[in-house]
């Protein structure tokens, strides 16, 4: 018989693997738990707190003077060029967690496998080292 | 169809626990930041907070209570809910972290054998990667929202400090797996029961993870999202009463959380040197574990804010150098060197 749960906290017989979403029950109710406090605390400062606005005292800060242009400008290509090749570098980086884990049993074959495949990251390490991509000074 | 099929003395046990850790989390955040000023004290030679109370005790709950009660500002240019859904997002990322981690043994009350950990999942420590990493978020989003430029410089800054440091630190974390075999932190601390700290295995992936943990916590030497000198405050620059005081805290949570991985990571968690817990009762070795693991954080907040105090903050490109052309090749090398040794050593046998 199969059995649906929406929202499950108790052991099913059925199932004797030790992970199953049963595991990660506890981690909702924190979820819960922190998302209550901060809306009550959001809410707590937001009462007591004196309201008294003026329109010069909601101007944003900018050193005494008054505001030049927008704040959200075309910034440097360089924060960009890091995100992406972040993106590419952690997705490398994750294929080797499943390797940690079972590394001992794959022996120095799949050493060789991933030497291999760490060779080609470095390849494309080297390439945007040697471009420049990583030089912050111009 | 089961809608709830809940062990309700099960749910509250757990909702119980997360109550004491977060409360546990947070008065440890309010009294890191009393620490830190005293600790700044000692080694600048002058007294620190003494007013309010003895030994100015009372001084982060006098600090508290003056946010709360602080005019809350939203500047009229900015983007109100983000505004709003920032410092939000820093708290409860900073407040899920603590959901993996194994404060003690089993305790028995009541008839009932209770596990000293909220969630025991077997992906443990890639949770923790994940919410921290959703961190930056607060940050980003804050910084965007204020309409400041102060603030966008801090928070792009922040972000891509943040992710430039968490290569380095999952790739020294990989050396580390493979030592342990198993991504679940309990299963980490139980393996480091008998004295063989991982610590001994993996010197300099723990030295990699550290400087990494100060990065990712934006800790001196690396706070330049909040360099006050270019930056007035950073990204937190146009907020005022909690939800700077949100930002704040979420930083001095984080450097606990932080403190606490590493403790259970590197410095057997739980595990009392030189202790053959088998031998004591089972409360109170659960008891004498969680303080174990507690001063073993304690000093890892300690050694964050002497570090604090002792080295000037880098410069953006010395930032940048060290990450992705310092600690990534490291790391990698002691990925390497300690597989090929792993792998030499059970041959051997």
């Amino acid at each position: 018989m199969i059995h649906y749960f929406i929202l499950q906290a108790g052991p099913v017989s059925s199932v004797s693997d030790t992970n199953n979403s049963f595991n990660y029950f506890p981690i909702a109710i924190q979820l819960i738990f922190a998302i209550a406090f901060v809306a009550i605390m959001m809410g707590v400062t937001h009462w007591l707190g004196p309201k008294r606005a003026t329109e010069e005292k909601l101007e944003n800060f900018e050193s005494g003077i008054e505001i030049r242009g927008n704040a959200r400008q075309p910034m440097a290509v360089k924060y960009f060029l890091v995100a992406i090749l972040f993106v590419l570098f952690d997705v490398e980086v994750i294929f080797f967690y499943p390797y940690a884990v079972n590394f001992r049993e794959l022996g120095w074959e799949g050493f060789m496998a991933v030497l291999m495949f760490v060779g080609f990251f470095l390849a494309g390490f080297y390439y945007i080292f040697k471009k420049g991509a990583l030089n912050w000074e111009d | 169809m089961t809608i709830l099929n809940i062990d309700w003395f099960f749910a509250l046990e757990k909702l119980i626990l997360i109550a004491v850790v977060i409360t546990g989390a947070l008065v440890i955040a309010m009294y890191s930041t009393y620490a830190e000023r005293k600790v700044a004290a000692f080694i600048q030679d002058r007294r620190g907070p003494n007013r309010a109370g003895p030994f100015g005790l009372f001084q982060p709950l006098a600090d508290g209570l003056k946010l709360f009660f602080k005019e809350e500002i939203i500047p009229s240019h900015s983007n109100k809910v983000l505004f709003v859904l920032g410092p939000s997002l820093a708290m409860l990322t900073a407040m899920m972290t603590s959901a993996v981690i194994p404060w003690g043994s089993k305790v028995e009350l009541f008839g009932r054998s209770i596990d000293l950990q909220i969630a025991d999942i077997n992906i443990g420590i890639l949770f923790v990667f994940g919410v921290v990493s959703l961190g930056v978020y607060g940050i980003l989003i804050g910084a965007w929202s204020s309409n400041n430029k102060f603030s966008l410089l801090g928070g792009l800054r922040g972000a891509s400090q943040i992710i430039s440091y968490e290569l380095a630190m999952g790739i020294s974390l990989i050396a580390l797996l493979m030592v342990t075999g198993t991504l679940s932190l309990k299963e980490m601390v139980e393996q480091q029961r008998h004295g063989h700290w991982n610590i001994i295995h993996q010197p300099l992936g723990f030295l990699i993870f550290l400087i990494c943990a100060f990065a990712e916590c934006n800790r001196t030497p690396f706070d330049l999202p909040e360099a006050e000198n270019e930056l007035n405050c950073g990204y937190h620059s146009e907020y005022s009463s909690m939800k700077l005081g949100f930002y704040l805290f979420a930083e001095y949570i984080n450097m606990f959380i932080s403190g606490a991985v590493m403790a259970c990571l590197y410095f057997g968690g739980y595990d009392i040197p030189f202790v053959d817990e088998s031998a004591l009762a089972v409360n109170t070795a659960a008891i004498l574990g969680a303080v174990a693991l507690l001063v073993k954080v304690g000093l890892f907040i300690f050694l964050f804010m002497w570090v604090r105090w002792t080295i000037p903050r880098f410069r953006y490109d010395q930032l940048m150098r060290l990450g992705w052309k310092n600690l990534i090749p490291l790391s990698l090398l002691n990925m390497f060197v300690t597989g090929a040794w792993i792998l030499w050593k059970s041959k051997s046998h």
